[in-house]
């Protein structure tokens, strides 16, 4: 058991990174807004920690923190003119909202450009992502059980309803984004300095998309779903290596036959089943 | 300077135009996003450069994976979209489903014909020039614009006078409405992919020539873009995404040749930024801003 975390933790690693970035748009999915930004948020936080550890020499809780401030002061930021979207077009906004944010940072003297931006201190341990990782957990285990999580949970059932009842959508919709841009920072900074380099394709549509396919997979808006979904996307290219070059398939086919045949995920299935 | 810019513009404007009214008419139709168009695209070129490898000359070789184009989006919607329609599902799932089927149809490519990018065997293309004082124009790019345009033509022929056209102008306007009126649904929808992929597929196929490059990554570079087309003609709206379609391709190359090429393509997607935070239904697009 121990060889074997020893010989995958790289890939461990992954994981737990991953998790957290199923855990943070689950937030934003779970007031019933499609906002795809956690990739921009991530690759934000990630150059605001490594420019900071590397320049001016922060420790990884810096960086952290640093880092998920930087991400959540933007979704703040980002939730004022998207308000008013809904459905597809705010998708489309916030992809291209990232993209600019890519662009950004391909041009950006101090983030080293298309090449990337190297030299990040290595110091985001499996324990660091995992501590992480449960903190995310526990705490939005915890939110569940406030009355503020009916209000997001009515936001996205009937937003109509939701005004009736004195719930401020609009608050709620941006408190969504910024906690999920919190833990996708997190994620930022942690696979940045878990890789110790990173460019801006690293943040991009492709990575956007990953995310979203691990959301769905494990249930849209379960935390625990969220995690099985990540664990279960980032473990499967590695279990099905012996279909070499058409390993892609097998990812996009499980998605098809989730959302064909288990329209509420994997968690879904486990509450339908027990 | 400013001609020959402006020419290139127009070049690439009418590849783009090609994907973008696919992109557009399915969301028109349908109401949903298909993310799938871009893998499309890409298998399209390649299915297109394999045939040519295989000795078919270029004409019958781009005909057939036009054909093979179409037909892959009447599958794609048998698959990925037919069986949500039937569950009313929505809008988002439907983008999450074709999101599946692009990574699908991405890892058939990669298994085929592996991650390198593939270029036509030079013979088959012409390298002619034309120069109208400081203007040269190759033969090639003023084929592919008149193939570009010809489908074009085509289109909108079949939309405005046809029995077709009629049916998919009114089930997109109101699908109940349309079945009510005796129109076969589900064939429209069907005749639709089939139209929208073929038209994608072409784009893909002009671009492969254009740059002789075709690669994994081809559709993933124009996939975005399109949104941003999309978007600034009004979605649904296929004279939109033509107008929105031939503006990028002129800013794109203007703005390289006068600003920068850096920031290209956040002109792109900025602009489309603000037209969805501004005016959501884009410069010809007649919908209201629908919710969720």
């Amino acid at each position: 058991m121990l060889e074997f975390l020893a010989h995958h933790s790289k890939l461990i690693d992954q994981i737990g990174i991953n998790a957290l970035l199923a855990l943070s748009l689950s937030i934003s999915l779970r007031a019933g807004s499609l906002a795809l930004a956690q990739a921009a948020f991530m690759g934000i936080a990630a150059y605001v920690s490594s420019i900071g550890a590397v320049r001016l020499g922060w420790n990884l809780p810096l960086a952290g923190l640093a880092g998920a401030l930087a991400a959540a002061l933007v979704a703040a930021l980002l939730a004022l003119p998207i308000g008013r979207l809904r459905g597809v077009f705010l998708a489309i906004a916030t992809i291209g909202f990232g993209e600019i944010a890519r662009i950004i940072e391909i041009n950006w003297p101090i983030t080293g450009g298309a090449e990337g931006f190297s030299g990040i201190p290595n110091d985001a341990n499996t324990l660091w992502i995992y501590g992480t990782l449960a903190l995310a957990g526990a705490a939005l285990a915890l939110f569940g059980r406030t009355k503020l999580a009916l209000a997001v949970a009515a936001t996205r059932e009937d937003e109509n309803a939701a005004r009736g009842v004195g719930i401020d959508v609009a608050a709620v919709r941006m408190g969504t984004l910024v906690a999920g841009a919190v833990l996708a920072g997190f994620a930022g900074t942690l696979y940045a300095h878990a890789n110790f380099f990173i460019t801006p394709g690293d943040f991009g549509f492709s990575r956007m998309e990953q995310v979203l396919v691990m959301c769905v997979i494990g249930g849209v808006t379960s935390s625990l779903g969220a995690v099985v979904g990540a664990v279960l996307m980032t473990a499967l290219p590695e279990l099905v290596r012996f279909l070499q070059d058409y390993r892609e398939v097998s990812s996009g086919a499980i998605l098809l036959g989730i959302i064909l045949f288990a329209p509420s995920g994997i968690a879904g299935l486990w509450r339908r089943f027990s | 300077m400013l001609v020959q810019q402006l020419a290139n513009g127009l070049f690439l404007g009418a590849v783009y135009a090609l994907f973008a009214i696919g992109y557009t008419l399915i969301f028109g139709v349908l109401d949903i996003l298909n993310l799938a168009h871009a893998a499309i695209f890409m298998l399209a070129a390649f299915v297109a450069l394999s045939l040519v490898g295989f000795g078919f000359p270029l004409v019958l070789a781009v005909a057939l994976a036009l054909v093979f184009a179409g037909l892959l989006g009447v599958l794609l919607d048998r698959i990925a979209f037919a069986p949500l329609r039937r569950r009313n599902a929505g809008t988002l799932v439907p983008l999450i489903s074709s999101i599946g089927a692009a990574i699908v149809m991405q890892g058939i490519a990669r298994g085929v014909w592996g991650p390198d990018e593939h270029r036509f065997p030079s013979n088959g293309l012409s390298t002619a020039e034309f120069h109208l004082g400081s203007l040269s124009v190759g033969a090639l790019d003023l084929i592919i614009l008149a193939v570009a345009l010809a489908l074009m033509g085509i289109l909108s022929y079949v939309m405005r006078s046809t029995a077709l056209g009629r049916s998919i102008r009114a089930v997109a306007e109101d699908r109940v409405a349309a079945a009510l009126l005796g129109i076969d649904i589900e064939r429209t929808i069907a005749l639709t992919f089939f139209i929208a992929s073929a038209l994608g597929g072409a784009a893909g196929i002009l671009i492969g020539l254009q740059y002789n490059s075709v690669s994994l990554e081809m559709g993933a570079r124009i996939e975005l873009k399109g949104l941003a087309i999309i978007i600034l003609g009004g979605m649904g709206s296929v004279t939109g995404a033509v107008i929105g379609a031939f503006i990028l391709g002129a800013v794109e190359t203007l703005s390289v040749a006068y600003v920068s090429s850096s920031y290209r393509d956040a002109i792109a997607f900025g602009v489309m930024f603000l037209i969805l935070v501004l005016r959501p239904a884009g410069l010809l697009g007649k919908r209201a801003l629908r919710a969720a």
